[in-house]
């Protein structure tokens, strides 16, 4: 990838986010490797990370439940769908199960609109969702 | 995958190869692929250029720029490389468009570019594909190894003695670097905070170089407009307003969907023919044109075409396409409300009429739609909507200032029934607690 670009530093942004479903959250010594191999200091990289809302600093459930509540979900039951969520899975927004599978939050809009209310977990789209569907989803993710 | 609908009234453009297993390169070149850029390599760039200007193209991305005449800026000599950067960072809510084309039709936007390419005299372009678009990066990654392999990429694009190299390019969540300066800045590398123009990004772009930036929509619209001519596109709208466009249906309609209809179609038809009416039987409340950023339109003013410019005319924009339809069961001061949460959350923080101004509107909103306003609190909400307005460092400011403005003008009673502590008058009795602030 970094023949794609005259500057080594471009790569930063799509390589922040394969490390981190690599490693699941960006830790120091993930950034700091990365930092090395652009020739930037931790610091440039951090202050890189905290822009962007996909990437996190802090360890995340294996399954990230991303809840749409912009207004075209918000419509189509959005924001009682993230209620249910929080319910069922007993966390807030940003909050992660105890035993790690699931990790939630409130997102912006995803791209789904045509076909609301929309969740995404981890990179995965369901689409055109009621409260029994994605207790279902939820479910199928909890028994892998 | 997102679903596909259709509707009689549609003509596919941009849409045509949709459901047709064209990210296959052999089944993307049966149906007319590649054709176009192959007859731009016979072509004087200015001849491209001045195609797609008279095909009345404009940017599909909200903006709605002419597209030969945003080429046209790019400098014939150029002492850094000329760039072309696809930007598929679709997040202004409402729209899921582009979305489609790179599920269904990857390679129209690869072959758009490189048309681009030759018309301004570039050799390289990148497409940004959003970070949650991740299944469909993969499938754009797949389709330009692909164009490699066959020798449509790469040195002496079919045997042409052109080069022309095409790179794939994920974000990370990020509203704000669809902007395209913003855009810029995270593909090399960093903050998405836009830049001071001039000088524009046809002059000076990334890494200092003139740089091309459009839409994928657009750029898919391209290699048809190569193949059938700039008169037929330019006729297919009204004046000025050429081509097709992707409108995404969405809200409390019967049949939300994505649907390619001729520019200046109406907007009223499109929502009762076309996308069903509302659902429930209940009656049209406003509808948010052409994605978030668009002043809305109340159930009075939908006999409007759908163009350009006549959508400026009606006092709002044709914007992204991406149209929300909002029944009467909705309170707007909530609507107001989640909507500058969200030009809040993805302000990038840089200017201070921005910063300031949507963290406090989303606070005073947010206190309003609890019960807690008081009668000046709504013009104070419009007046400092109409001071972000033009000062603020990119069009985000004006993105969060034009819907506010129109919901606040238009529903004003709505906001006066939710003084004196009265309750939402449209939230059902023991609702949720207005949804917390995201971090």
């Amino acid at each position: 990838m970094l023949t794609h670009y005259p500057t080594k530093r471009s790569v930063l942004v799509p390589t922040l986010l394969y490390a981190q479903d690599e490693v699941g959250y960006l830790n120091h010594d993930v950034i700091h490797e990365i930092a090395q191999r652009l020739d930037l200091t931790d610091l440039e990289v951090s202050n890189v990370i905290s822009y962007y809302s996909m990437l996190t600093t802090k360890p995340r459930g294996k399954f990230n439940v991303q809840v749409c509540t912009n207004i075209a979900c918000m419509l189509r039951g959005g924001e009682e769908l993230l209620d249910h969520c929080k319910q069922k899975l007993g966390i807030g927004h940003k909050g992660t199960t105890p035993d790690g599978t699931f990790s939630l939050e409130e997102v912006e809009c995803i791209g789904a609109c045509s076909w609301a209310p929309a969740v995404q977990v981890n990179y995965e789209f369901h689409e055109n969702l009621t409260v029994e569907k994605m207790d279902r989803i939820l479910d199928r993710y909890k028994q892998n | 995958m997102a679903s596909l609908v259709s509707h009689p009234d549609e003509v596919k453009v941009v849409s045509k190869r949709f459901g047709k297993g064209a990210t296959d390169v052999d089944r993307y070149l049966e149906l007319d692929g590649y054709k176009a850029v192959q007859k731009a390599l016979g072509m004087q760039p200015d001849a491209i250029v001045n195609l797609v200007k008279d095909s009345g193209l404009r940017g599909r991305g909200g903006a709605g720029f002419n597209t030969g005449m945003k080429w046209s800026f790019v400098p014939k000599q150029s002492s850094k490389p000329k760039y072309i950067l696809c930007n598929g960072d679709e997040s202004e809510p409402g729209t899921c468009k582009d979305r489609l084309i790179f599920e269904h039709d990857p390679h129209a936007v690869i072959e758009g570019v490189v048309i681009a390419g030759i018309a301004t005299g570039s050799h390289a372009g990148y497409i940004y594909v959003r970070g949650e678009y991740r299944y469909l990066l993969e499938i754009m990654q797949k389709a330009i190894k692909d164009a490699y392999a066959r020798g449509f990429l790469g040195k002496n694009i079919f045997g042409s003695g052109y080069d022309f190299e095409v790179y794939w390019h994920g974000g990370a969540g990020a509203y704000e670097v669809g902007e395209e300066s913003a855009l810029m800045e995270s593909l090399e590398g960093k903050r998405g905070i836009p830049r001071i123009r001039p000088p524009f990004p046809a002059v000076v772009g990334l890494w200092g170089g003139p740089t091309v930036i459009n839409n994928a929509e657009t750029l898919a619209s391209v290699p048809h407009i190569l193949l059938g001519g700039a008169e037929w596109f330019s006729k297919l709208g009204p004046p000025k307003n050429g081509g097709t466009r992707l409108f995404c249906l969405s809200g409390h309609l019967n049949r939300p969907g994505v649907y390619e209809l001729p520019m200046g179609y109406n907007l009223k038809k499109m929502i009762y023919e076309v996308g069903g009416g509302i659902t429930n039987g209940r009656a049209l409340k406003a509808v948010v044109p052409g994605g978030s950023s668009c002043p809305i339109l109340t159930a009075g003013e939908i006999d409007v075409s759908m163009d350009f410019d006549s959508m400026m005319k009606a006092g709002s924009m044709l914007g992204s396409g991406g149209l929300v339809v909002v029944d009467d069961t909705t309170c707007m001061v909530k609507f107001a409300l989640r909507i500058m949460k969200f030009y809040q959350h993805e302000s990038c923080g840089w200017c201070i009429p921005c910063r300031e101004g949507t963290d406090w509107l989303k606070k005073t909103l947010t206190r309003f739609h609890a019960g807690g306003g008081v009668k000046k609190d709504i013009d104070n909400i419009q007046y400092l909507s109409e001071n972000m307005l033009g000062r603020t460092f990119c069009p985000l400011g004006d993105a969060a200032a034009m819907p506010t403005i129109s919901i606040v003008k238009k529903f004003r009673k709505e906001f006066e029934d939710h003084l004196e502590g009265r309750p939402c008058p449209f939230e059902k009795a023991g609702a949720a607690e207005p949804a917390e602030m995201m971090a």
